[in-house]
């Protein structure tokens, strides 16, 4: 009767008894959602576009941000050394396709799949080279960043609101809005998702197969930047950040692999699931169910819906 | 044109891998230091430093004595990516080199290679960190873990905290990297939980979420413990501390241990990081004359990979240079016990036994004050070395306490204990009897 107590009395009662409490988990899962939703958003965008899964978005997100914060300590102003990063970002992307890609057209997925992993770890050893393996501070407030927190006090205990917290959903909100008109309003957007069906039958309609890739590694590449400003604000800029990208994987098995808005529910259903479950669930199995749960919650949408919430339902006809 | 940009970059990979692992001519009068270092990877960071360290102490001592009783050290990396697969691979590709002793930096790989040094007969040095148990000298004739292991230097901690504060009765909230280092003392800290009557608290921070700790400082907010330990390492250090004051924790009582409080962890961190302490053994900056001499020799001639001269005596710079100050005198006290100048692993294995880092012979070295003295014997492999205790003042660490000693009459016996179980199911497991 214990067990069934702790499992479904008393995490509501502990709800209830510290509102307070339960509104800055709230909180949390929410900014949590939120940049999860922003890495989905990179892997989306490449998979709507090639089909195949990038390996090395996680790596982009570091490489972005090592680019911004190297060029600024060495001595290039903070808004300019954005400017040049996401000029580097476009460069990546021209060389990716033009290297990597170009060379793979009407391959097999996996072969795709195979080159982003060697892509990976390219950038894993060129970065590295680069920039060197010490974590180095983002530059949030040479950005404008906003610092600090403030405070509420609702039913007579405390929520703090890091106003970083607050700058990471309001950047993540005006990113994810300008993709998704930009895909789905957009003659580019339209032509993105013809190549994303069929490589051979849009290149017949006249789609430039090299210049959409180009353009959406590009768009990948920002949002890389995105998060990496994000993330590395909130903790430091270093290679472990890219493992902070696999968080993204059971984002999109719940919100598919092609879908924009799935990636937002996606994320946002991991980051409020994992919050509230390792705080108030978590310590039945002695905490540290952050790490799987989302898998967890990613396996109970694939029993019932496969293609994640609104993949599109593949219907192969014998 | 696309051949040879694709020989090009074929080149380019097969020099980046053998960039590290490079072979080394070893001539007959010299003798031959492995480094399994990490110097990419997510833990780099501090992985990077302590190699710096430990090789620049080495070249020092190349270039100002002409190595070691006239004998010169060869020291080659190895990069292990803090991977103990990796770990084990550099082992098995340099242990045929003539290596004297194996320094693993990571618990992971130093649990691979306890049981390959006394067949090999390579001693392993893991300096204040791997297995506790290894302390016991009887136990683990081939394995050292001077100045201290995990549970000494958890107990000087929560001597630490008792005395300024009190611990019976109080809530200590245990963070820590969930992964065989990270739990290393989670056992001797539940008993003394129970001896000493307090209360503990354990926040696992997996690998993937070294930079997303928000639950877990969540659950420290829930939980309100009096006082925070932290065995972190990497990436998780600056990201605990920036939660930690995010939620207003008092910084004051949060103690890292020694791999929890490098200035790699805290500089990013700021003002913000102010009031948070740590364990330390080593010295930190440049204030000693075998320091003085490391940058002479070394850093300013160019024979140094740190990427900046103000990155010399860092906290892990600092920690390299003394593991490779307790190589050298366990060389020599092997020199002087076998009246050989090149010797072998098992000749360093009882030099280990035999060196004696005494207050005047810290001095000697150019080292007074860097440490608390230490003299290797054949029972204790730990040295029953002391810790201090320094705190982040916004730039830099200060120290703040003077050597705490470890509380040895409770840990000893738990340690005495670890190392049967150890051993209870290795039959075949060579001990030693000491006098």
């Amino acid at each position: 009767m214990d067990i069934l107590y702790n499992i479904l009395i008393d995490p509501f009662v502990q709800m209830g008894s510290a509102p307070d409490f339960f509104l800055q988990v709230l909180w949390s899962g929410f900014v949590a959602g939120t940049l999860y939703s922003l890495i989905a958003l990179g892997f989306v965008l490449i998979f709507k576009a090639s089909g195949v899964f990038n390996f090395a978005q996680g790596i982009m997100v570091v490489f972005a941000a090592l680019t911004l914060v190297g060029l600024y300590q060495a001595g290039v102003p903070a808004w300019l050394a954005l400017i040049l990063t996401i000029g580097a970002m476009f460069a990546l992307a021209w060389l990716v396709e033009r290297i990597v890609l170009r060379n793979l057209v009407n391959q097999e997925e996996i072969i795709l799949f195979m080159a982003t992993i060697g892509l990976n770890y390219f950038l894993i050893g060129f970065g590295e080279y680069v920039f060197g393996g010490e974590p180095k501070p983002m530059i949030a407030a040479e950005l404008g960043l906003p610092t600090g927190s403030t405070t509420f006090e609702p039913f007579g205990g405390i929520v703090i609101i890091e106003h970083l917290d607050v700058a990471a959903v309001v950047m993540a909100i005006i990113l994810v809005t300008a993709l998704a008109i930009f895909f789905n309003k957009t003659r580019i957007g339209r032509a993105l998702r013809a190549v994303a069906d069929d490589h051979q039958a849009a290149l017949s309609v006249g789609i430039s197969l090299n210049q959409i890739w180009v353009i959406v590694w590009f768009a990948a590449g920002i949002v890389a930047l995105a998060t990496g400003i994000m993330w590395g604000a909130k903790s430091d800029v270093s290679f472990a950040l890219q493992i902070v990208a696999l968080k993204a994987l059971p984002v999109l098995i719940i919100g598919g692999f092609t879908s924009i808005p799935g990636a937002i529910i996606g994320g946002l259903v991991i980051g409020f699931g994992e919050k509230l479950f390792e705080i108030y669930w978590g310590g039945l199995l002695g905490s540290g169910v952050e790490g799987w749960f989302a898998y967890v919650i990613a396996l109970i949408f694939l029993l019932f819906r496969p293609q994640g919430l609104f993949g599109e339902k593949i219907i192969e006809r014998i | 044109m696309k051949k040879l940009l694709m020989t090009g970059v074929a080149f380019a990979t097969l020099a980046g891998a053998t960039f590290t692992t490079a072979p080394v001519a070893l001539a007959e009068d010299t003798m031959f230091v492995p480094s399994l270092s990490y110097r990419t990877g997510p833990f780099a960071s501090g992985g990077t430093p302590l190699a710096n360290g430990f090789a620049d102490y080495f070249n020092m001592l190349n270039a100002r004595d002409g190595g070691i009783g006239g004998v010169k050290i060869v020291v080659e990396e190895c990069e292990t990516g803090y991977n103990a697969q990796k770990g084990v691979e550099c082992y098995e590709s340099t242990k045929g080199k003539g290596a004297l002793v194996y320094n693993p930096y990571s618990t992971g790989i130093t649990l691979q290679l306890i049981p390959k040094a006394p067949v090999d007969k390579i001693p392993v040095l893991s300096m204040g960190y791997g297995l506790s148990a290894a302390a016991i000298g009887e136990k683990f004739p081939w394995t050292f873990t001077y100045p201290t292991s995990y549970w000494s230097q958890l107990s000087s901690i929560l001597k630490y905290i008792d005395a300024n504060g009190g611990l019976k009765g109080k809530k200590v909230g245990f963070i820590y990297l969930d992964v065989g280092y990270g739990k290393e003392p989670i056992p001797l800290l539940e008993q003394l939980a129970k001896d000493q009557g307090f209360e503990v608290a354990k926040f696992p921070v997996g690998v993937k979420e070294m930079q997303n700790q928000g639950s877990q400082w969540l659950n420290v907010r829930k939980e309100r413990p009096d006082y925070m330990i932290m065995w972190g390492w990497g990436a998780m250090n600056a990201t605990a501390v920036k939660e930690a004051a995010k939620i207003k924790y008092p910084l004051d009582q949060f103690i890292g241990n020694w791999w929890a409080g490098a200035h790699a962890d805290l500089r990013s961190v700021g003002e913000a990081g102010k009031g948070y302490k740590a364990a330390n053994f080593s010295g930190v900056g440049t204030d000693f004359p075998a320091l003085q001499d490391v940058i002479k020799h070394v850093v300013d001639k160019g024979g140094s990979q740190v990427a900046s001269k103000d990155l010399v005596g860092d906290v892990l710079y600092n920690r390299g240079l003394f593991n490779s100050v307790l190589i050298a005198e366990g060389i020599r006290a092997a020199q002087e016990k076998t009246g050989k100048k090149v010797i072998t692993g098992a000749d360093l294995r009882d030099g280990f036994e035999l060196f004696d880092l005494s207050e005047a012979r810290l001095k000697e070295l150019g080292l007074e004050g860097f440490t608390a003295p230490i003299k290797g014997s054949c029972k204790d492999h730990e040295g029953a070395g002391s810790v201090f205790i320094q705190q982040w003042d916004g730039k830099d660490w200060v120290k703040i306490s003077d050597p705490i000693a470890p509380d040895t009459a409770v840990v000893r016996p738990l340690l005495e204990a670890a190392a049967e179980k150890y051993l209870s199911d290795k039959p075949e497991w060579k001990t030693q009897t000491c006098s």
